[in-house]
């Protein structure tokens, strides 16, 4: 299917797409496009104008600066996952960009497009609630950062401004003593999430939990910060005890519908297994640097 | 802001211009406008891998983008495989070892290959299946055409 007409802009600076977002209403921005293309096809989005990003110099870049890794929005999936910076120091992200639908699509495919898209079974969202991340805003007034935790507002809906574009992801740097682990399970490749979990630790020189970040994809209509099983383990030393307490909350914290995908007590279920799988991994991984 | 645009695209090592609606797919554009029809349409939705071209050097899904956004850009379609008459070593593998049988998916896998074997000359048979997952066939059960792209990946060894 070919979508409906539709005005295009490929503007070089950001000044020229937010001014151009300011001026129509009916605007989308256009960045790696496998969603909103697919979208745009179905007739589930029609925009009246695309404003085409990709032109704009400057938005692509990986690297570790003051408190942060700081990537750039239009950074592709395959160069998160061919950075080594990001294999190392950052295995949750690193995992999470590898599951994103399929090696084709991750070369056009971009990090911020999956946050600002904010679709609930998209798999970045979760893995940024549990790294504790922040997004940067660009807008016609003063750049802002917004915690991840208040950016996702519903299903498609996100803290942004119609005249805002999402520039930048910022991760905490990495600390010894951390690590992460992305656990997804999908029907085949490229499918969305069934269900999926981030995690992220950091152990202190006593092997004592001293952050816990959980973050669960698609069993709810945001992604969801697993708040309470992030306490219960927090201040812990992560037995296995300790894992399935939090797994159990985790599982509570999720709110999934039934689909073709499975029933809501199968999504629970999952969640409660994915998260002491990707507790562990992440454990793992924090002991081993 | 316009409707239409005039671009200019590198397919296959020669320029073309055309003037095109902002809607018209990458796809149609190779097809229809160019009639390179060894780029297939299958799913229509960034699925099955079908529609797979290189565009500026990595492996892209040409029913997800549209042709103006390839302005300025290098493409190279299954017709650019073969050069001087010799078939590449991914379309001698495909026929060594029997890599299809309806052949719809084939153009688009043996893109992906090529962008695979480009990244990781030495592929083990996990990262030809992970390489090409993006990419699906209905026919062969993928083991002839894991063997098409080991063949492939001696080959291109043993000529470099």
């Amino acid at each position: 299917m070919i979508p409906p007409a539709f005005d295009y802009a490929a503007p070089k600076t950001l000044n020229e797409a937010v001014a151009l977002l300011g001026q129509n209403p009916e605007a989308k921005i256009l960045a790696g496009g496998h969603s909103l293309v697919p979208m745009m096809r179905y007739r589930l989005a029609t925009p009246a104008l695309l404003i085409d990003i990709n032109r704009i110099e400057g938005l692509s870049y990986i690297r570790e600066e003051d408190i942060w890794l700081k990537i750039g929005a239009m950074t592709r999936e395959a160069e998160i996952d061919e950075s080594e910076l990001i294999r190392m120091k950052y295995p949750l992200l690193a995992d999470t960009a590898r599951m994103i639908a399929d090696p084709v699509v991750q070369n056009l495919a971009t990090i911020g497009g999956n946050i600002a898209h904010a679709d609930p079974a998209n798999d970045h969202p979760a893995t940024l609630l549990a790294y504790g991340a922040q997004v940067l805003a660009v807008g016609p007034k003063a750049d802002r950062a917004i915690p991840i935790t208040d950016f996702f507002k519903g299903a498609f809906e996100t803290a942004l401004a119609h005249d805002e574009v999402l520039t930048e992801i910022r991760i905490p740097r990495h600390k010894a003593g951390s690590g992460g682990c992305y656990l997804k399970v999908e029907r085949k490749v490229g499918d969305y999430a069934t269900a999926a979990v981030a995690a992220q630790v950091r152990l202190d020189a006593k092997g004592i939990c001293e952050y816990v970040g959980l973050g669960l994809t698609n069993v709810g209509l945001t992604p969801i910060k697993a708040a309470a099983a992030e306490a219960a383990l927090r201040g812990k030393a992560p037995s296995d005890d300790a894992i399935r307490a939090a797994a159990g909350l985790a599982a509570e914290a999720a709110q999934p519908t039934a689909d073709l995908r499975g029933s809501e007590d199968y999504k629970r279920s999952l969640v409660k297994t994915l998260t002491v799988r990707a507790l562990r991994q992440a454990v793992a991984r924090a002991k081993g640097g | 802001m316009m409707s239409t645009h005039h671009i200019k695209v590198n397919v296959n090592g020669q320029t073309h211009e055309a003037d095109v609606e902002s809607r018209l797919l990458l796809v149609h554009f190779i097809r229809e406008v160019l009639n390179f029809t060894g780029t297939h349409i299958g799913c229509d939705s960034s699925s099955c891998g079908a529609c797979t071209v290189m565009l500026n050097g990595r492996n892209v899904k040409s029913c997800t983008l549209f042709a103006v956004q390839a302005d300025g850009g290098e493409v190279m379609t299954v017709e650019g495989l073969a050069q001087d008459g010799k078939l590449h070593p991914i379309q001698e593998g495909f026929h060594q070892e029997h890599g299809l049988q309806c052949g719809f998916c084939t153009p688009g896998m043996m893109i992906s290959a090529v962008a695979l074997l480009k990244k990781n000359p030495n592929p083990t048979e996990e990262e030809i299946r992970w390489g090409l997952s993006g990419n699906l066939c209905r026919c062969t059960g993928y083991v002839n055409i894991v063997k098409a792209v080991q063949y492939a990946a001696e080959k291109m060894k043993s000529e470099s």
